[in-house]
């Protein structure tokens, strides 16, 4: 065969016939792909997050110095930006490119453990709820509205007071307040497709609920749920550098950019990068995640049509 | 005496309660041989999806009798119903889950009935629909119309049913299509000895397809007639004689 | 004969996409006067397509062209908008299949018509308001009153259909196009539906362009029927002769339909000839 290699595979991909399984995922991820990357701006916050996990990765292979550990306190603190420390140095003597880098793995965590912890909880709790109404759908929403009730700062202060600072505490705190909104919008979605044929059908021949559930509404419930969680990222990021800020999270030296933001506050007006670096790394990774999300919903989104 | 494989007695089916009941089936007799080809023939609002529904669980618990092979069907419905009575449903589309492929629509119900050969059994079922195995792992919106129907009828059968419940099958297809897929289930009809309980608001198609049939209005029989009776526009009602003129078409 | 209402020449609807263009109108040609003229087709025929391009109402990013597409010796391809606004609703009117759809929900029905009629007639709305509740009348509605004021959810699918038909029929138009007018009604209601429609064309006159899958029933409405497969007119009949139809299409789509007085078991099917899309 004459055709380049890239050309086969593409036709692999996109082939009216798969022959497997795999063939026939893999190739309506590609269609998906395609079509995302027709969008611009999605491919330039999908491009944000990955340069956000590339930081977070090689934070040490980078960092040209110690997060940490600063330098002489009387000549290098508060240094402009300058070849050497191309983002200056903060009241510390510390090098603010190299805690900004190292940074971006705390970022990352939150972000990151807050997803692992609230999708599941949402999906599970919504799709439940949608499936079976009745009794289960109220005590559900009833235990939900309980939830997302509770004011994330103030849970937070609660938690702190309870357990001592730190970040894992303040990742728990948003987290618990994360969930409601992505139990509400499973349970939308069950909603809409519970009187469908397709899941009369399998309850006509025989599933069990937990298996309809699980093979059959969360699926159709993921797309919505996975675009609404990225665009959330932004909010939780802010969120836990308003915790960082507040003192309530990430605790010194660990270099947070909230709490970056906070202890450099004082300096804005003589020695602008000092909150000002670290501020706009909250901004970037916050619209990154905002145009990844309005990416993968125009793709993602079941009513779109496929 | 009639050798009724499929028997409903006075079912009325029910949605919603209080001031806002809604009778969508009411006092309806109707009973089914085996091997018998049976047709329900109504307008929008008639009732004969509903009724189906109500054979398949898929409604409030209706009240009236359901009995198959004389014994009253489970509430709720057991695993050895599921192998015996099994839907087809209109809209091609919609009875098909959009982000499973043929493959998984297919080996679910094996699965859960945890039957053996699977392969051979999927293999075997696209072949009686006509599909050949490059339709095994394709999404239902890389299929046209008269496939997924297809699929549909290949899922239905997989469990090897006695009874098939068919909800206005071809509606929803090209009249070439609807002749092609009127044709299969005609065959897998004779093939396998079915029984089939057939919907429709066309009455070609119910001539065509069913030996006896029932016109509903409103919820309630309103008159049994068999396949002659249709052909010789003799029925005895107001209301299927109005059917029959409307069946003819337009005349200027 | 009559000079030809709509003049439709090599017509061609096309739609890029990322696979892709689909041409979904390759090359279709009529002449139309004031006479009924059927177009039969299955999904994907083309059809729908070739109405609103003659409404100039194709989807972006779909384009259209012609060698002539000429509307009473008007140019349709070259029209401003402003003379869209005055064609549309004015001199050609469009109904279509499902009036759950194409009628304002929030609006009442008598509130949509005299939108309709005040566009294109300077009137008061009181004179207007008459004028509506004559055309609900002429389409059989018992109680145009009570329709007047009603919302579209209110009326059933044969009423819907019928106000949707006074509605564009008030202007009086030269040419209606009716994209599958009766396919989502009951089929009692239907023939009710289709006397008026019948009615209402014969009185004032108008061309009419009926879209339909039902080739009998095109044929027992029309003076003429256009067969379309893949994009483009397999065959043109005079209604009265459906059954000298020459192209196999045809001939196929005729036979392969049940018939409640008997048909052939099985059912003959079409077998599609790849000659039939060139």
């Amino acid at each position: 065969m004459t055709a380049p290699a890239s050309g086969t595979l593409k036709a692999w991909l996109l082939t009216d016939a798969p022959a497997s399984r795999n063939q026939a995922r893999l190739g309506r991820f590609y269609r998906g792909w395609l079509s995302f990357q027709t969008n611009p701006l999605a491919l330039v916050g999908l491009g944000i997050v990955l340069l956000l996990v590339l930081m977070a990765l090689l934070a040490e292979v980078i960092a040209p110095y110690s997060p940490v550990v600063g330098g002489d306190l009387r000549t290098e603190r508060l240094l402009a930006p300058s070849l050497e420390h191309l983002f200056g140095t903060d009241g510390q003597a510390r090098d603010i490119l190299s805690r900004i880098l190292y940074g971006s793995r705390l970022t990352l965590m939150v972000v990151a453990l807050v997803a692992i912890i609230t999708t599941p909880i949402g999906l599970l709790i919504g799709t439940t709820s949608g499936y079976f109404g009745g009794w289960v759908d109220s005590v559900l929403m009833r235990l939900t509205d309980i939830f997302l009730a509770f004011p994330r700062l103030i849970l937070a202060l609660a938690f702190v007071a309870a357990l001592g600072p730190g970040i894992e505490n303040a990742i728990l705190a948003i987290a618990v307040t994360s969930w409601p909104p992505y139990a509400r919008l499973a349970r939308a979605e069950t909603l809409t497709i519970r009187n469908t044929d397709y899941l009369n059908a399998i309850q006509l021949q025989g599933a069990s609920s937990l298996r309809i559930i699980w093979g059959h509404v969360i699926p159709m419930c993921l797309p919505s749920v996975i675009v609404r969680v990225t665009l959330d990222m932004a909010g939780i990021i802010l969120t836990a550098a308003g915790l960082g800020f507040l003192g309530l999270g990430a605790q010194p030296p660990l270099p947070e950019w909230g709490a970056m933001v906070a202890d450099g506050r004082r300096f804005l007006i003589d020695q602008w990068w000092v909150p000002t670096v670290p501020g706009i790394a909250i901004f970037v990774v916050s619209l990154g995640f905002n145009l990844l999300g309005d990416g993968l919903r125009d793709v993602l989104d079941p009513k779109g049509g496929e | 005496m009639t050798n009724a494989y499929l028997e409903v007695e006075r079912l009325t089916v029910t949605f919603g309660s209080g001031p806002e009941a809604f009778r969508a089936v009411q006092d309806l007799d109707l009973s089914v041989e085996a091997g018998e080809s049976f047709g329900l023939v109504g307008e929008s609002g008639s009732g004969k999806s509903t009724v189906l529904r109500a054979i398949c669980g898929l409604t409030p618990p209706p009240t009236g009798t359901l009995r198959i092979e004389g014994r009253p069907l489970p509430e709720p419905r057991s695993s050895q119903f599921y192998r015996t009575v099994q839907m087809v449903f209109q809209d091609p589309y919609g009875s098909l889950h959009p982000r499973h492929t043929v493959d998984r629509t297919l080996a679910e119900p094996l699965a859960i009935h945890q039957m053996d050969r699977r392969e051979e059994r999927i293999e075997q079922a696209l072949r009686e629909v006509g599909l050949d195995e490059s339709f095994r792992f394709r999404y239902p919106h890389q299929l046209s119309g008269g496939q997924r129907q297809r699929i549909a009828i290949a899922r239905a059968l997989i469990l090897e049913p006695r009874v098939l419940l068919l909800d206005e099958p071809t509606s929803a297809l090209d009249a070439s299509i609807q002749a092609e897929v009127l044709n299969l289930l005609d065959r897998l009809r004779s093939e396998r000895g079915l029984t089939y309980l057939l919907v429709s608001h066309d009455l070609a198609v119910v001539s065509h397809m069913c030996d006896r049939l029932l016109v509903m209005q409103h919820g309630r029989g309103v008159e049994q007639l068999d396949r002659e009776t249709l052909q010789q526009k003799t029925p005895v009602q107001q209301y299927t004689r109005e059917l029959l003129v409307a069946s003819e078409g337009f005349r200027r | 004969m009559s000079a030809a209402l709509l003049d439709v020449q090599n017509l061609r609807v096309t739609f890029p996409t990322r696979t892709g263009v689909v041409e979904a109108v390759r090359g279709v040609s009529f002449s139309l006067g004031r006479e009924r003229l059927g177009i039969v087709g299955e999904s994907g025929s083309g059809k729908s397509q070739t109405g609103r391009a003659i409404l100039g109402l194709t989807p972006s990013p779909g384009r259209v062209e012609a060698e002539r597409l000429e509307f009473d010796g008007r140019p349709l391809l070259s029209a401003s908008r402003a003379e869209w606004q005055r064609l549309r609703g004015g001199r050609i009117s469009m109904v279509m299949q499902d009036p759950k759809y194409s009628l304002n929900p929030v609006m009442p029905i008598g509130k949509q018509i005299v939108e309709a009629y005040r566009t294109h007639v300077s009137a008061t709305r009181k004179e207007a308001e008459q004028q509506g509740l004559r055309m609900l009348e002429s389409v059989q509605i018992r109680d145009p009153r009570r329709v007047f004021q009603a919302y579209a959810h209110e009326l059933s699918g044969g009423m819907g259909q019928r106000a949707m038909l006074a509605m564009m029929l008030i202007t009086n138009p030269d040419l209606l196009i009716a994209d599958e007018p009766t396919s989502a009604l009951d089929v009692t209601v239907q023939l009710q539906v289709l006397g008026v429609l019948d009615q209402l064309v014969s009185e004032r006159g108008m061309g009419l362009i009926f879209i339909s899958h039902d080739l009998r029933l095109v044929s027992s409405f029309c003076d003429r029927v256009l067969v379309m497969y893949a994009g483009k007119v397999v065959e043109t009949l005079e209604a009265s002769r459906l059954h000298e139809a020459q192209h196999p299409y045809t001939q196929g789509l005729l036979n392969c339909l049940p018939q409640i007085e008997g048909s052939a078991r099985p059912l003959p099917t079409l077998q599609r000839e790849a000659s039939w899309t060139q």
